[in-house]
């Protein structure tokens, strides 16, 4: 009749796509499986998987955990697991657990190294999440000079009076910054504290004390070790290397010749020889530099040293946030006549310091994990008391447990302190 | 004050150092570099004061003294009764040996991983971030100490080699032994014709070079693209080994006697015997290998002495010594020998192929023969390789990343295929961002292997900054030289590596 | 008291008064705790235990010290040692005395400006191997694979032995005894050389102690004992004399079981007397009061009980007295009397 031509009205239901275009199938087929050589890939991974596992779980998890020498470990895993078991010996985790984190610090005395530590993380709070009041920052200032406290004991007087030079030298800076000038303001700041500390801060501590006695036990630094030590060579390490870093870095792009060859050349020095080197020196040179007689243990010779191999670290990370820094920021700062510290302090510092914390993260991580270089030189930390527990009758021979326990530890701080920086990296990049 | 009242003109107030720009950081330097020296001052004198006092004043007149122990990997000779002084030299250059070897695998490794954790891959990509974070989150000291202790525990003895039924054998056609002392790889011993061999592979890659300009420069004149990879392997391998075989041929006509004091004796049963205990000169090569193969396939019990050249073998067979001396040496058949000495009746060794491989062979106590490499020596390469791969794959992955998305699409647009893509376009471009920070992670692994001491490869940090420090009780000599050579090193690398990058930079206009 | 204080801020930490003129001894009594270096681990000689308290054969040495001029051995401070770090650590002060195994050489007591005050225990170098081996002297050793530990005298009398005897040998070199234990019973070397008791210290220790042999020769002397300072021969003799009044207390039969007795009232021996300081007044002379000595050996006995207890058979280290028995019993201990 009329002209016969199909339209089609009405959709037709959607059909469900291939049985290899869907699901779990497709998702193989594109992420492992989409050319050969991506399948040779995806194989050899799987089976590299395998026989990593297959070989670390049943010794991981066929283990002992309460044991009190590795013969009885040993004997236990054969009773539990049948004749020609091996397993690991967690029992000497378990046992020595306080000691690897604690060191010898004295049992009684433990929650102050663990107050210190979460006073730690109090102080660092404000300075890593920008959301907290700035009113905290008060408390990471005088942070340093508490966690000494806690941790080494002693009369409270002493950090006091150390706090007092740095106050004596801001009093000194607005003092005499308003009678002669700016510059002569920085050199007080310079000299001021540092009087103070070499000639009156010992005495008026021990007048203190004698008026009113305020101190806890203290604790040698021999009884320092463990993980507890790590974090404090570390921490110490990267806090005072930070002012020091500032100086160096300011010094390198300084246009004063001098100034500048003596920061690039310590800077160069120390980042050409290995920190191992200078724990040598710190282990059995250092006191020969200083006035015969004096002495000082081994673990502050090792900061020490840790401070000025980082701050040399610390210089080129803070370089890196200074040339960051947009040049319109030093152009703002010059055209609002401020002079060149003031320029520093209130204008290119800050927003300098702020863009090289991820910087700085990841070269505490870097420091962190070379603290275990003092076991080398025969301090406790981690991996030297793995060395001292196998010293021990009852644990000699035990080997993979220790040094699995150590690079768990090790791996669980810097694996989240590196995700935080990546955290704050994305979060600083605002540029597009 | 009255003086003040006016200014005078050109006059110089001392003031003025400190408020007139012009002198004020003249001043300033000029504090700075008095502080500096006298501080610097203040330490040397304490140090001087403290040495004087322990009655040991500065003096490197140690390093002429004699060491008194020895080193089991030295490169160049050395013994117990050489000098402080060489000892040290021994330790730079396992230093440098280890240092070189890791920066190699770890490029290697952590370009790989880099570029693998880039892939669609699902598995492989997240097995490498895995692989990029464990090693980067756990102390390198650890790593080091972790793979020696996986190498001695994991890999046999050399005593499982032994006996009929043994635990381990040999890889590679009995070419490789894996122990947990170190891998041992065959040596090479060389043979008559080696010269042109030699010569002939030179040749080859003079001529691999003249190629590729030939090949560049027809690509930019007529635009024909040869297969410059195929080609290039072509004459890499081609000619020399023609010549190699060539010569293996001529070789078949050329035979060795072995001769001596003693002499190995041809039973009638065609299998030979000789007196037990018998010493051996082996002044290397290929006829020498063929000889000891010999030896041992008749079960003949011999001990290598190794020697020089035949004057040398010489002199150590009329010495007598238990030691050093020797019974019987190869030479090639017709030549002069002094009077005295035998040659052995009826037995001629086949002066061997230019190149003969000098397979490890168990005796005693220890593999003999063959290259060794201690296991401290590849647990601390592998440990550092391993540790800074992770840091260069970021490197690399960033790198990569770096280069922006239009670039590849540009490239697509103008037809180069991905191959091309990625080897003109982005790995270019990659590569200026890449080597700055690969030249620190150079500068990282050379400064790490001075913790070869915690797996005891003697580098110099092992024999100055250790043994040496320890037994002559100079630490600040000791100390100030090795850091010293540290620094020397480090300054090296970064100048190469820096002319290297300004090579590769990209030239603003 | 001079004190100087060396910029305030580390002055604190520990920076001690210097007193390059103050003796020693007033050093240790104004600190209240005498600061001792020990080696960092070694079974039997000294190792910490899980709550960080220090046991062991040289340990014992200090903790008597401690009790003979502070009257409390556990007023000690331990300062591990490396083999590298032991000398400067007592040179520059660090540590009071030194009782790690160190080797009592000429080089040492006369270049190094040391003052060994005695010998603690004879020892020797030998060597260990895997009976499977078949070794039965060290000259058979041609070709071996040697672990030794550096940073000692044993590397130096390895060399010249082999050298000697005209035999080839393998160093491999290893920094602490636990490293050099797991390379050996691995079979990364064939040998293990080092002092004869640690030999059997660390022997004592393995899963199967049969299986292993010390070989006969013994390669060199090695008398290790305390060591102090140069130039304060007081602190010098107090240590000497402690270590003496152990020894002669085993001598005479004093023990810490019956010495509150002896000490009660002077008896019939009168060098028991004077030791126990019931008879004259040798404390005096050294600076100390008149029952150091009781003090010293009522810390953790006489030497045969410090023996006894931390290397002796009794203990898992099991070492025989040998050498270092009393001269009485045919061994080498013999002490000047106390007069």
């Amino acid at each position: 009749m009329s002209d016969v031509s199909y339209v089609r009205t009405e959709m037709l239901p959607e059909k469900a796509p291939p049985v290899g275009q869907q699901g779990l199938i497709k998702w193989f087929r594109e992420n492992m499986f989409s050319s050969i050589p991506n399948s040779i890939l995806s194989i050899l991974a799987i089976w590299a998987i395998y026989a990593v596992l297959s070989h670390i779980l049943p010794w991981v998890f066929q283990s002992s955990w309460n044991a009190s020498s590795l013969t009885e470990c040993r004997a236990n895993i054969v009773a539990e697991y049948g004749e020609g078991a091996t397993g690991a010996c967690w029992a000497v985790v378990n046992e020595r657990f306080p000691q690897l984190i604690y060191g010898f610090y004295p049992q009684e005395l433990r929650w102050r190294l663990d107050l210190a530590f979460v006073g730690m993380l109090v102080a660092l709070a404000p300075v890593l999440f920008d959301k907290l009041p700035k009113k905290m920052l008060w408390f990471t200032a005088v942070y340093p000079f508490l966690a000494f406290w806690l941790l080494w004991g002693g009369s409270i007087w002493l950090p006091v009076s150390i706090i007092a030079g740095f106050v004596l030298g801001v009093v000194a800076f607005k003092v005499i910054g308003k009678m002669f000038g700016s510059l002569a303001g920085m050199v007080s700041v310079a000299f001021v504290p540092i009087i103070w500390w070499l000639l009156f801060a010992g005495g008026a501590a021990d007048i203190a004390q004698s008026i009113i006695p305020l101190s806890i036990q203290s604790v040698p630094s021999s009884q320092f070790g463990g993980l507890s030590l790590s974090i404090i060579i570390g921490v110490t390490g990267i806090a005072f290397s930070l002012p020091i870093g500032i100086v160096l870095a300011l010094g390198r792009q300084s246009d004063l010749m001098i100034v500048k060859v003596l920061c690039v050349g310590f800077i160069e020095f120390i980042r050409g020889v290995p920190l191992i080197t200078l724990l040598f020196v710190a282990s059995t040179l250092l006191n020969y530099f200083m006035p015969p007689g004096t002495n000082f243990d081994i673990i502050l010779r090792v900061i020490i040293m840790v401070t000025l191999f980082s701050a040399a670290y610390m210089a080129e990370v803070i370089r890196g946030g200074l040339a960051a820094l947009p040049k319109g920021q030093y152009e703002g700062a010059d055209s609002l006549g401020l002079d060149f510290w003031q320029a520093t302090r209130l204008v290119i510092m800050p927003q300098a310091l702020k863009i090289s914390i991820p910087n700085i993260v990841s070269s505490f991580i870097g420091l962190f994990k070379d603290t275990t270089l003092v076991s080398i030189i025969g301090l406790l930390d981690p991996l030297g008391l793995s060395t001292n527990i196998r010293a021990d009758q009852n644990w000699n021979g035990i080997i993979w447990e220790l040094y699995g326990f150590v690079a768990v530890m090790f791996f669980i701080f810097c694996f989240s302190m590196s995700r935080y920086s990546m955290y704050l990296e994305r979060k600083l990049q605002t540029g597009h | 004050m009255s003086a003040t009242a006016e200014p005078e003109k050109g006059g110089f107030r001392l003031s003025q150092l400190i408020y007139d720009t012009r002198y004020r950081s003249m001043t300033i330097q000029i504090i700075a570099l008095i502080g500096f020296l006298l501080s610097v001052g203040w330490l040397i004198r304490n140090a001087g004061q403290n040495l004087a006092e322990l009655g040991k004043p500065l003096g490197f007149g140690f390093l002429t003294e004699q060491a008194g122990y020895d080193i089991n990997q030295r490169l160049i000779e050395y013994n117990s009764q050489m000098t402080h002084g060489r000892a040290a030299v021994i330790g730079l250059l396992n230093t440098l040996l280890v240092a070189f070897l890791g920066c190699i695998t770890a490029t290697v490794i952590g370009v790989s991983i880099g570029v693998l954790r880039l892939s669609k891959n699902w598995i492989v990509s997240r097995l490498m971030t895995l692989y990029i974070e464990m090693f980067r989150n756990v102390p390198v000291l650890l790593w080091i100490i972790i793979t020696m202790a996986i190498f001695i525990e994991v890999f046999p003895q050399p005593r499982d080699f032994r006996g009929e039924d043994a635990i381990a054998t040999m890889k590679l056609f009995d070419s490789i032994a894996i122990t947990n002392r170190g891998i041992l790889i065959p040596a090479l011993a060389y043979g008559p014709g080696i010269v042109l061999v030699f010569i002939t592979f030179v040749l080859s890659l003079i001529g691999i070079v003249f190629f590729r300009r030939y090949a560049k420069k027809l690509q930019e004149e007529t635009g024909k693209i040869l297969p410059s990879g195929l080609i290039s392997t072509g004459i890499f391998f081609v000619p020399t080994l023609v010549v190699f075989f060539a010569a293996t041929m001529i070789n078949l006509n050329k035979e060795h006697v072995v001769f001596g004091a003693k002499t190995l004796t041809l039973n009638a049963d065609n299998s030979i015997s000789a007196d037990s205990g018998i010493r051996f000169c082996d002044t290397g090569g290929a006829g020498n290998v063929n000889a000891k193969n010999l030896m041992r396939a008749n079960g003949i019990k011999f001990k290598s002495v190794p020697s020089y050249d035949l004057a040398d073998s010489l002199t150590r067979m009329s010495s007598g010594n238990t030691r050093t001396g020797c019974d019987i040496a190869t030479v090639p058949s017709g030549t002069a020998l002094p009077e005295g000495l035998f040659v052995s009746e009826g037995i001629s060794l086949y002066s061997g192929r230019p190149i003969e491989l000098e397979k490890p062979y168990l005796s005693g106590f220890n593999f003999t023969d063959g290259v060794l490499m201690r296991n401290s020596l590849i647990a601390l390469w592998f440990a550092l390789s391993l540790y800074t791969a992770a840091f260069i794959a970021e490197t690399v992955r960033s790198g990569i990343q770096a280069v922006s998305k239009g670039q590849t699409e540009a490239a697509g647009a103008l037809g180069l295929r991905p191959g091309r893509i990625t080897s003109l376009v982005v790995l270019p471009q990659a590569l200026r961002v890449i080597i700055p920070p690969m030249i620190s992670q150079y500068l990282n692994l050379t400064k790490n292997s001075s913790l070869a001491i915690a797996v005891g490869y003697m580098d110099i940090t092992g024999t100055l900054g250790g043994i040496t420090l320890n037994q002559t009780g100079r630490e600040m000599e000791s100390l100030i030289i090795l850091m010293a050579i540290y620094l020397a090193i480090s300054l090296t690398i970064s100048t190469i590596m820096n002319q290297y990058n300004e090579r590769v930079k990209l030239r603003e206009r | 008291m001079k004190k100087s204080v060396f910029i305030g801020t580390l002055a604190a930490v520990s920076v001690t008064a210097g007193m390059a003129a103050a003796s020693t001894l007033d050093d240790v009594k104004a600190a209240g705790e005498l600061k001792c270096g020990v080696s960092t681990g070694l079974v039997g000689f000294a190792a910490a235990d899980a709550n960080g308290v220090y046991h062991g054969f040289d340990v014992a040495v200090c903790r008597a010290v401690a009790a003979a001029v502070l009257g409390d051995g556990d007023k000690v401070k331990f300062v591990p040692t490396t083999g590298k770090t032991r000398f400067t650590a007592l040179a520059s002060g660090e540590v009071d005395m030194l009782a790690r195994n160190t080797t009592w050489t000429f080089s040492r007591d006369v270049d190094l400006k040391f003052e060994f005050i005695g010998v603690n225990y004879y020892d020797g170098q030998g060597f260990m191997v895997p009976k499977a081996l078949g070794v039965a002297s060290a000259k058979d050793l041609d070709g071996a694979t040697v672990c030794i530990q550096t940073g000692t005298t044993t590397e130096l009398n390895l060399a010249d032995y082999f050298r000697s005897n005209n035999i080839s040998y393998e160093p491999v070199p290893i920094e602490t005894n636990a490293e050099g234990q797991a390379q050996y019973l691995s079979g990364a070397c064939d040998v293990y050389t080092t002092d004869a008791s640690g030999l059997a210290a660390t022997r004592a220790t393995f899963e199967k102690p049969d299986d292993h042999v010390v070989l006969p020769e013994i390669i060199s002397k090695e008398p290790l004992g305390p060591l102090v300072r140069h130039g304060d021969n007081q602190w010098g003799d107090i240590i000497r004399w402690t270590l003496n009044a152990l020894i002669t207390a085993e001598e005479l039969g004093v023990t810490s079981a019956n010495i509150d007795k002896m000490s009660m009232e002077a008896g019939n021996n009168p060098e028991i007397n004077r030791l126990l300081g019931t008879e004259g007044d040798l404390g005096g002379m050294l600076g100390l009061d008149k029952e150091w000595a009781k003090r010293a050996v009522a810390q953790s006995g006489n030497y045969g009980e410090i023996f006894d207890s931390n290397i002796g058979e009794g203990s898992p280290v099991g070492i025989a007295r040998g050498l270092n028995a009393s001269w009485t019993d045919g061994g080498l201990l013999y002490t000047p009397p106390f007069r």
